[in-house]
């Protein structure tokens, strides 16, 4: 591929994946695949078969006489070595990363056992014995809300919100449940962590928020400069999940540290079912008012997080994620929100794809298709009506919504999905008993979180107590060699989303040379790279803060490169041109290489004023995130996608099987840095969106077992199940990042639970229903 | 301890393991081969597959004492002649891969299928169902899957 | 996820595998491991000796015998599929045991050892009136089956093969409902049919997965009565419904 006129880029063009070739070749370099240090010995965790219980004794002995083992470490030397993770809300019970008095879900770690391969230590693992006493466990969410579960309860009100009620000509209010369930990425956790002398140096494929290496380094009781931490170049997927990985870290240091051997742990998928971060299952009550026109006026959400049995950073950021978008798509000024926080005997929550949005979404845009039918307004009308159309556009709970054009993406989506023509044929499917559906979803999308909004759960004197936190920014590095050539380093750790891609195009742009040129290193040093605590793959945020510190660490160095060219050419450095590998300028050239070659071998010919060496960091954060205000008003994002879906849906009314026959996603995330990119995170946030709206859910019966501890019970769909995708874009820039772009890898896992139930409950003209609509649900509605 | 004579991707090796060693395991630990994946070890993601004796293998419920005498290739035996094959150029071409860890199960899945005559789309999907894929959301792959098998 | 201990023996022929059999209690016979290890991996047995069959001689062949076609205990899914021999009513089941991958592998002598109450050919074998021929005996299919993992055969028995009636001029046909592609099914039918002047003068219906083996029943109107077992995905209810759903398409395709 070349550039074929001056004026066009790299970017936005939809260049093949320099990472592909490595990876289709088996080559590709995963944690499990690494042997960072010799002689590393395999753990195998003991984990508790009870959701609530007291450890009354555990006796390691027999283990110890196995042949092959080196030690083992248990819950109580756990306690007695590290610190309780530092967390967010007051009231939360005490979480280290292993049990040691009290286990507090089924899967949770007791005991581990380290030996020379993972068979003999998962034989260790065995001779372990407990002294069990098991206790009530608490699953449900709603009843430990009514007890000391209840970690935190906050209020919020924006707007007059009670006066917008007494005077709506329809109120519209329901509960509305979201499910747990889980990314299951399919590469597992994985750890390697050596101690020696006075520090950790720990692998992991780890993908941020980087505040965690904070939160492990204060559970160790290290500095933060003592804990050395690296991400391996390839990881197998994440979606958020790999954030928890953390509390692993800390395991496998402490064993490290006991027995004095490197040790090395790769989660199995049984234990990643147990015990992995999985999502928040929430509980809306949402009411919502409305004027006869379809007005909406306001609305008051009540709700209840399950974070599992400890609330572990950066939860309750679920719960916060949104908070500037509680308003959703709509121009509604009135907004109350009671956030409540529990803690269940289920395993702790953490990131995962769509992070608050699916279940904030769930209850929104339903709520929206039940006032659509009681105000008798066609339900992709009634959005329309109320859609954001101004911007930039504070919402009221503080969020800074920067561009887009949300009704005509609202068009382009009803006129992909043929809407009136669907409809029309809807009736006549009727008029012949079949049960077909349309569902709509109108979502915003936020990306880049701002750091501050997590502490909207403190009050706001609290917070004025501490360090305000706000912001997003990300470090990006980039270096040219002797010889010429481009290495650039990036720290927002992929998983598959194809930033060395992306991060080589923004470069090549800013340097003149083709992407295949340029190397981009993704694996994170804490020790080498340039990192901020906000850095990491999540909220979406690489092509906004990521891309854009790869854009200015470039352009630093294309500043410089023009700045040593300029006297070589006889120009003015901003007369210099850099394009196919060279600088130009008055229709003469020098390469690339050679320039490098001055900097490196004989700064002596460098212009005054120009240091030797081509090296240059950079940092970009976007400009409109501050911390929480006193009213408790947030942009808990920086830039805000938009995106309309039509669902199109056949029940089979013998045996309730749902079938997609449609589904239609139209999306504005601004400038798109990669095409490519962009049609495999829409695809594949799809994928997600559509598991949980038809398959996904994470189930503990009431004593906490769990119930979905395999992949023949933990449906993940397959090719047959996913319905046709067809996508639409639009490009309205956001001003608020460095290239324009917005982030759009997780608004169709916001937007397809939702669309899909609002077209199954179209189909079987019901109102309540909860994902995913399994055949066997969805034929108890027909009942 | 059991002795085990094998091919694999055309080089022969003698080793000493135990019976209850997976082929997985043998695969990525005693052989160094970290190609194949492993994603569940019960047999339902498709990550690890490989090829025994030319026919498509989970490598998580094979114990490598099974394969003695056999001939097993992996995702790296597939550009053993240096370029990547016309299946592997269809993944590139069609983004049929994100994080990439799926990606060696599917090659060598497809492989088999593509070596029993051209599927249709039906049997691609068909065949797919027993792979997963949280990337992609499958199309990318069934479409080149369908280039491949057209070429 | 990684199988306990075990010894492993690797007989060459059927009674060096049964004496080994005899040997321990524990021992339990390795075919094409398909549900074996990924039990084993989740150290969910724990046998003592894993008996391969993967070199004795004479279990790999598909042959047709009198009036009907014999199995070889060791002759995997897809070659059954593949062959001209095989029975239409498992023809039409096979696609859906396991994956694609997995019948490479799997065997039909080990899926009907296994006798998951789920198993597809488990079934076809019932419906067939088919037999299972052990090392000491013929036991007749529907007698074969005990319960869910559980089967007649006593210690120191194993399968040496299947006998699949043709059922010639009989027409078959297989319905399976699963949430997924592959998947177990919630629920499985499969009926024989003979008909004289357009009307059924012989049928054999079966169903699985609802309850603990392959069951035959006598009509439509005995799912009714049937206790069934419900599981996470679906309430005994439902299984019900979707049973009787099966049975009316099954029985309406069959006599078309």
């Amino acid at each position: 591929m070349s550039v074929g006129t001056e004026r066009e880029t790299w970017v936005g063009q939809a260049v093949l994946r320099l990472e592909d070739e490595a990876l289709l070749r088996g080559e590709g370099r995963f944690i499990d695949d690494l042997d960072p240090v010799p002689n590393a010995y395999h753990a195998a965790i003991l984990r508790s078969p009870f959701a609530h219980a007291r450890i009354r004794s555990i006796d390691a002995s027999a283990a110890l006489e196995l042949p092959g083992v080196v030690g083992v470490l248990t819950g109580a030397e756990v306690a007695a070595m590290s610190h309780p993770f530092p967390v967010g809300v007051e009231n939360a019970p005490a979480s280290y990363c292993c049990a040691s008095e009290l286990t507090r879900y089924y899967g949770e770690p007791v005991a581990l056992a380290v030996a020379r391969d993972r068979y003999v230590a998962e034989d260790a693992v065995e001779l372990i014995s407990v002294d069990w006493e098991p206790l009530a466990a608490v699953v449900d969410a709603v009843t430990a809300a009514e007890t000391d579960a209840l970690v935190s309860d906050r209020s919020f009100s924006y707007g007059d919100v009670d006066t917008a009620f007494a005077s709506a000509d329809v109120v519209v209010a329901d509960r509305f449940r979201f499910p747990r369930w889980s990314c299951n990425p399919l590469e597992c956790y994985g750890v390697v962590a050596d101690w020696t002398g006075d520090s950790l140096t720990a692998w992991a494929n780890f993908q941020g928020p980087f505040t965690l290496h904070s939160v492990a380094a204060a559970a160790l009781g290290l500095p933060g400069s003592k804990l050395r931490l690296i991400t391996p170049p390839d990881s197998g997927g994440s979606f958020g999940t790999k954030a928890a990985v953390y509390t692993y870290v800390v395991l496998m240091a402490l064993a490290s540290k006991k027995l004095g051997v490197p040790v090395r742990w790769t989660e199995d998928r049984l234990e990643h079912l147990a015990a992995a971060g999985s999502a928040t299952a929430r509980v809306t009550d949402l009411a919502a008012a409305f004027a006869a026109d379809g007005e909406l006026l306001a609305l008051r959400y009540d709700v209840i997080e399950d974070v599992g049995a400890y609330v572990r950073a950066p939860e309750p950021a679920t719960l916060y994620r949104m908070h500037g978008s509680l308003s959703g798509a709509y121009r509604v000024r009135n907004v109350a929100v009671r956030n409540r926080v529990v803690v269940t005997n289920r395993p702790p929550t953490s990131l995962n794809r769509g992070f608050g949005g699916p279940q904030m979404y769930f209850a929104l845009e339903r709520t929206m298709e039940i006032a659509a039918g009681r105000l008798g307004i066609d339900p992709a009308e009634l959005r329309r009506r109320n859609l954001v159309r101004d911007f930039p556009h504070r919402t009221p709970s503080g969020g800074l919504y920067d561009s887009g054009d949300y009704e005509a993406c609202l068009d382009d989506a009803l006129e992909l999905a043929r809407y009136e023509e669907r409809r029309a044929e809807q009736a006549a499917a009727r008029e012949e008993g079949r049960l077909v559906g349309i569902g709509v979803a109108c979502v915003v999308e936020p990306s880049i979180s701002n750091m501050g909004y997590i502490t909207l759960a403190q009050t706001s004197d609290e917070r004025t107590a501490q360090l305000p936190k706000s912001g997003n920014a990300e470090g990006a590095t980039i270096a040219i060699n002797p010889i010429g050539g481009v290495t650039v380093r990036i720290s927002t750790t992929p998983q598959g989303q194809g930033h060395r891609t992306a991060a080589a195009q923004v470069a090549a742009d800013a340097l003149g040379v083709a992407p295949e040129q340029i190397d981009v290193l993704t694996d994170v040093d804490t020790s080498t790279s340039a990192w901020t605590v906000a850095s990491g793959n999540y909220s979406s945020r690489f092509s906004g803060v990521g891309a854009g510190a790869v854009h200015k660490a470039a352009t630093k160095l294309a500043t410089k490169l023009r700045a040593i060219a300029a006297p070589q050419l006889g120009a003015e450095p901003d007369e210099v041109e850099l394009r196919d590998g060279k600088a130009w300028a008055n229709d003469e050239s020098v390469s690339l290489r050679r320039l490098a070659g001055a900097a490196h071998w004989n700064p002596d010919s460098l212009p005054r004023g120009v240091e030797p060496g081509l090296h240059e960091t950079a940092f970009d954060a976007a400009p409109n995130l501050e911390p929480p205000d006193a009213d408790d008003r947030v942009a808990s994002s920086a830039a805000h996608g938009f995106l309309a879906d039509v669902a199109v849906v056949e029940v089979e009314r013998d045996t309730g099987a749902v079938r997609v026959l449609e589904y239609v996603t139209v999306h504005d995330a601004g400038r798109l840095l990669n095409p490519l990119l962009v049609e495999g995170q829409v695809r594949g946030g799809f994928a997600h969106g559509a598991g949980v709206a038809l398959f996904e859910r994470i189930v503990h019966d009431d004593e906490g077992n769990l119930l979905t501890g395999t992949f023949m019970d933990y449906l993940c769909p397959t090719a047959p199940d996913l319905p046709p995708l067809t996508m639409g874009h639009r490009e309205t820039p956001s001003p608020f990042t460095t290239l324009g772009s917005k982030g759009l890898g997780e608004g169709t896992t916001m937007s397809a639970p939702v669309a899909i139930a609002n077209a199954v409950a179209d189909a079987l003209g019901v109102q309540a229903l909860e994902v995913p609509l399994t055949p066997g649900r969805v034929w108890e509605l027909l009942r | 301890m059991t002795h085990l004579e094998l091919t694999v991707n055309g080089r022969r090796y003698r080793e000493e393991v135990e019976p209850r060693l997976l082929l997985s395991d043998f695969l990525r630990h005693t052989l160094g081969l970290t190609g194949t994946h492993v994603g569940c070890e019960h047999g339902v993601c498709g990550a690890c597959t490989v090829h025994v004796d030319g026919l498509a293998t989970r490598s998580c419920l094979t114990l490598a004492v099974q394969v003695d005498g056999a001939e097993v290739e992996t995702v790296e035996g597939l550009t053993r002649d240096g370029a990547l094959t016309a299946l592997q150029q269809a993944f590139h071409e069609h983004g049929a891969l994100q994080c990439g860890f799926c990606t060696p199960g599917m090659l060598m899945a497809a492989a088999d299928l593509l070596a029993r005559g051209r599927p249709t789309r039906e049997e691609i999907v068909d065949m797919l169902s027993g792979q997963i894929c949280r990337c992609t959301g499958y199309e990318p792959i069934v479409r080149a899957i369908e280039q491949a098998a057209a070429s | 996820m990684k199988p306990p201990r075990f010894e492993y023996a690797r007989p060459e022929s059927l009674e060096e595998a049964v004496a080994l059999l005899a040997e321990g209690e524990d021992a339990k016979v390795l075919a094409g491991g398909q549900s074996l290890v990924p039990a084993l991996n989740m150290r969910l047995l724990r046998p003592s000796l894993l008996v391969d069959l993967g070199r004795v001689r004479g279990l790999d062949r598909i042959e047709a015998r009198n009036s009907s076609v014999a199995v070889g205990a060791r002759v995997t899914q897809r070659a059954f599929a593949e062959s001209p021999l095989v029975p239409p009513l498992a023809a039409e089941a096979l696609p859906h045991v396991g994956h694609y991958v997995t019948r490479n592998r799997g065997t039909v002598g080990g899926s009907i050892a296994h006798a998951d109450a789920a198993a597809e050919l488990s079934l076809c074998l019932v419906v067939l009136g088919g037999s299972v021929v052990t090392n000491r005996r013929t036991i007749p299919a529907e007698e074969f089956f005990v319960g869910h993992f559980t089967t007649a055969l006593e210690p120191g028995e194993l399968v040496v093969e299947t006998l699949w009636p043709r059922l010639d001029g009989w027409r078959f046909a297989f319905e399976e409902f699963a949430q997924r592609r592959g998947d177990y099914g919630l629920s499985l039918v499969a009926v024989a049919l003979r008909l004289e002047d357009g009307v059924v003068a012989e049928s054999r219906l079966g169903l699985a997965s609802v309850t603990d083996r392959p069951t035959l029943v006598a009509d439509a109107e005995a799912v009714e009565s049937l206790e069934l077992w419900g599981n996470l995905h679906a309430s005994p209810d439902y299984l019900r419904n979707l049973t009787r759903i099966l049975v009316a398409r099954a029985v309406a395709r069959a006599a078309a």
